[in-house]
């Protein structure tokens, strides 16, 4: 296998490069995941418009789009996004974690608006009648149990989340050795050895399952773990 | 029963689809030595091939294989063009897609064992493409550190990267570099010298061609094996040497670039 | 559960509350918006040059157009052939065969945890020592469309299936149906039924997902965004329009769905609360045409 012998540090730099961009992307999602579904069910209607608003219109545009925004939009002419000084790469890079959060916020905003959806009735009124305002009844009552919930969805959203890394090959995003990340990789390996196309596409298949996969497994064994009994 | 309405529905999708599948016509095959000639050129490179929002195309090379077609017995409403990007330049050749090709290809010996050549009809060379006021860059020694743009899958930057010790950014598009060049964010793009003298006609007086080149790119006329009109297509680029014909392209396209327009090349009739 | 039983409906000091905090909202996107304008403004982006191009039917008939076409083109062949490889590929997983439905779940399985852009480029580069000539970009795309958008519909009509109360195959069986007469007449008609707005859903995710053809170029919207640059120097106006239109074309496929959806709803008259409650992964939160879907 002189394919690992000559490509074998970059295949695993590239991997590095989709595992450090899905752990941020991962993180930040959620988070403004989070905050997008509390403006979606806020009693502010400003905010259930904003909230609205955002998801409609990140959910309806291309992520290679989104990518190319938070480069030429947000980091060339509004100067913010990353710092002028940084590097290259890691400028690239902290570009494509916001584009990727940005746009996955927004799928895991719906998975948990259908999630608040599940929590019955009774549990919200309860939570009201003694006396739990908004934001109490929101943490203390029902976005735990919405949360619990939607485990599995929110593992899908995850796993298309750690795949959409390999779009931020449109921009660009390389390691500081100049590495792209996997879809990249892949491709310049399929350029120059043509004559092993199946097998360079399996070692990155693989690659992606062994990312993926623990994902789907460790949502299933906790939505078993954590489930609301009722 | 009511799995006929959903039927329905996916047989609607059919349709649409199958109508949308007739709607493009770019993959009709070229009718090869007929009363029509198909030329496979660039779409997008400003200056030598691209297709202008009035659906004509401009260009260097579209002048050159326009000259060379009238040579061979075509009028110019004879020719239809045809988008050749680089990686398909050799199977389009091969299948028969086009009769003949200019879009920046270079001649190389790997090339040439499946492919033939007329030509070359201009020397390129890698270069780099700056701002006009930036007077800190004067040949690629002076890309230390510096960040360079080129598109993915060349190995233009990073040819300046190993060498020279530069920063590349790759994009997948020429646009995207000089718009981030113009917004200072990299500090030089790098190609052939012709393609980046193609940006600094476009945008007068914003760019310019540092000078020295560091490559030598022979562009040929792409043919099929074995082509017929090899010799006929040498002596057409020879005599577009002569007569101006030549000169007359690289002006009405790259006079403006600042870029000074070589020597012809000598026709290597291997 | 309605967002209103989390909070009690405003009295008048709320109301007031609400106002303000509205104002205040405001006035903060006013300012951002501002920002945005006034930065974008100094860098030249609203220069009318840069936009009379989008009122030029030229540039219409002869570039976005095109690119419109190739999308749509990309998406219609796609769809169809994801269409036709989900239901394949569910009937298979759902098949009683061990020898059937192992495949069928490997086949599934691992094409939805691969990026589809590695799908794309696979298809690509494989062609040339498949001896396929010349290189299809096109079906690069259309195949890698299928391959994941057909496993992911696989899995929707198969929990479509699951969904199911478990009278409707006994029924059948009782009556002497065949497992595969079971399968055609009675559990797949129902579970395509209840499942078309997620399987709708998915569909709007491959029309985004023809955008990846860009980067193998194909010649569909997105790869007009650089032709438009070529001709007027306008890269960030282009993306914007092109952006507008893929928005467009999303919210007609919502519609779409929305209509179907409130359609088949008119017309159902199944045993039981279909697909209701049991798959809260596949619930879809269809808030004005904005139906869910696997990103």
């Amino acid at each position: 296998m002189d394919l690992f012998s000559e490509y074998g540090s970059a295949i695993l730099e590239a991997f590095g490069l989709t595992l450090r961009l899905a752990v941020f992307s991962g993180i930040f999602s959620l988070i403004l995941g989070v905050v997008l579904a509390v403006f979606r069910v806020s009693p502010v209607p400003v905010l259930r418009w904003i909230g609205a608003a955002v998801v409609y219109t990140f959910r309806n545009t291309p992520l290679t789009l989104v990518m190319f925004f938070a480069l030429f939009g947000l980091f060339y002419q509004l100067k913010i996004g990353a710092s002028q000084t940084a590097p290259l790469n890691e400028q690239n890079f902290q570009l494509a974690v916001i584009a990727l959060s940005v746009y996955t916020s927004t799928f895991v905003c719906e998975v948990l608006r259908s999630g608040i959806n599940t929590v019955p009735l009774g549990q919200a009124e309860a939570a009201r009648a003694i006396g739990l305002t908004f934001s109490q009844n929101l943490r203390l009552v029902v976005l735990p149990q919405a949360l619990r919930s939607v485990l599995n969805p929110l593992a899908s959203v995850m796993i298309a989340m750690i795949k959409n890394t390999t779009v931020a090959v449109t921009i660009g995003v390389v390691t500081a050795k100049g590495v792209n990340e996997a879809s990249g990789q892949m491709r310049t390996m399929m350029e120059n050895e043509a004559d092993q196309i199946v097998l360079i596409f399996i070692i990155f298949a693989i690659g992606f399952m062994i990312l993926t996969l623990p994902v789907g497994f460790l949502a299933g064994w906790a939505s078993k773990k954590f489930a609301v009994i009722r | 029963m009511k799995f006929k309405k959903i039927a329905a529905v996916v047989g609607a999708f059919a349709l649409a689809g199958s109508l949308a599948a007739c709607g493009g016509s770019d993959d009709s095959g070229s009718d090869a030595g007929g009363d029509k000639i198909t030329i496979g050129i660039k779409f997008d490179q400003p200056g030598l091939g691209f297709k202008k929002a009035d659906g004509t195309y401009a260009g260097f090379d579209v002048d050159m294989a326009t000259y060379i077609a009238e040579g061979l017995g075509y009028e110019e409403d004879q020719i239809t063009w045809k988008e050749a990007v680089s990686a398909n330049r050799e199977t389009f050749l091969k299948d028969g897609t086009v009769d003949m090709i200019l879009a920046t290809y270079s001649i190389t010996d790997e090339r040439k064992a499946e492919v033939d050549f007329a030509g070359p009809y201009y020397v390129a060379g890698q270069d780099l493409l700056i701002r006009a006021d930036d007077s800190s860059i004067k040949g690629p020694e002076d890309m230390k550190g510096k960040k360079i743009c080129s598109v993915t899958g060349s190995t233009s930057a990073q040819k300046v990267k190993d060498e020279y010790g530069a920063v590349p950014q790759e994009f997948d598009s020429y646009s995207k570099c000089i718009t981030a060049l113009q917004g200072g964010q990299i500090d030089a793009l790098t190609t052939d010298d012709i393609i980046l003298a193609g940006y600094a006609e476009e945008f007068p007086g914003e760019f310019k061609i540092v000078g020295q080149p560091f490559s030598e790119e022979n562009y040929g006329v792409g043919l099929p094996k074995g082509s017929e009109d090899r010799d006929k297509i040498n002596d057409l680029i020879e005599q577009s040497f002569e007569d101006g014909a030549w000169e007359k392209a690289f002006n009405d396209n790259l006079g403006n670039s600042g870029y000074e327009l070589p020597e012809p090349p000598k026709v290597d009739r291997y | 559960m309605s967002a209103s039983v989390l909070y009690d409906a405003p009295g008048p000091r709320a109301k007031k509350l609400n106002w303000l905090y509205s104002g205040l909202v405001l006035v903060a996107l006013l300012f951002v918006a501002w920002l945005v304008f006034s930065k974008f403004k100094e860098t030249g982006q609203w220069e009318g040059e840069k936009w009379t191009p989008f009122i030029d039917a030229d540039v219409w008939n002869n570039l976005l157009i095109p690119g419109l076409l190739g999308t749509l083109r990309a998406f219609a062949v796609g769809s169809l052939l994801a269409l036709a490889f989900g239901f394949v590929f569910a009937v298979g997983r759902l098949s009683p065969l061990k020898i059937v439905s192992i495949p069928s779940a490997v086949v599934v399985e691992f094409f939805r945890s691969i990026p589809m852009l590695l799908l794309m480029f696979f298809i690509y580069f494989l062609q040339p020592s498949l001896g396929i000539q010349p290189t299809s970009i096109f079906w690069a795309v259309v195949l890698g469309l299928m391959l994941y958008n057909g496993s992911v519909i696989a899995e929707i009509i198969r929990a479509g299936v699951h969904a199911l109360p478990k009278g409707q195959s006994e029924a059948g069986s009782a009556i002497g149906l065949t497992s595969g007469q079971v399968m055609r007449t009675i559990l797949l008609p129902q579970a395509v039924r209840s499942m078309l707005p997620a399987i709708i859903a998915q569909l709007v995710v491959l029309l985004k997902d023809t955008a990846l053809g860009y980067v193998l170029g194909y010649s569909e919207l997105l790869n007009q965004v650089k032709q438009l640059d070529i001709n007027f120097h306008n890269l960030i106006p282009a993306a914007i329009v092109v952006a507008l239109i893929y928005i467009v074309l999303n919210t007609i496929l919502g519609l779409v769905a929305n209509w179907i959806e409130a359609r088949t709803r008119r017309v159902a008259h199944t045993a039981g609360p279909v697909g209701a409650t049991d798959t809260p992964e596949l619930q879809t939160a269809p808030a004005a045409g904005m139906p869910s879907g696997i990103v």
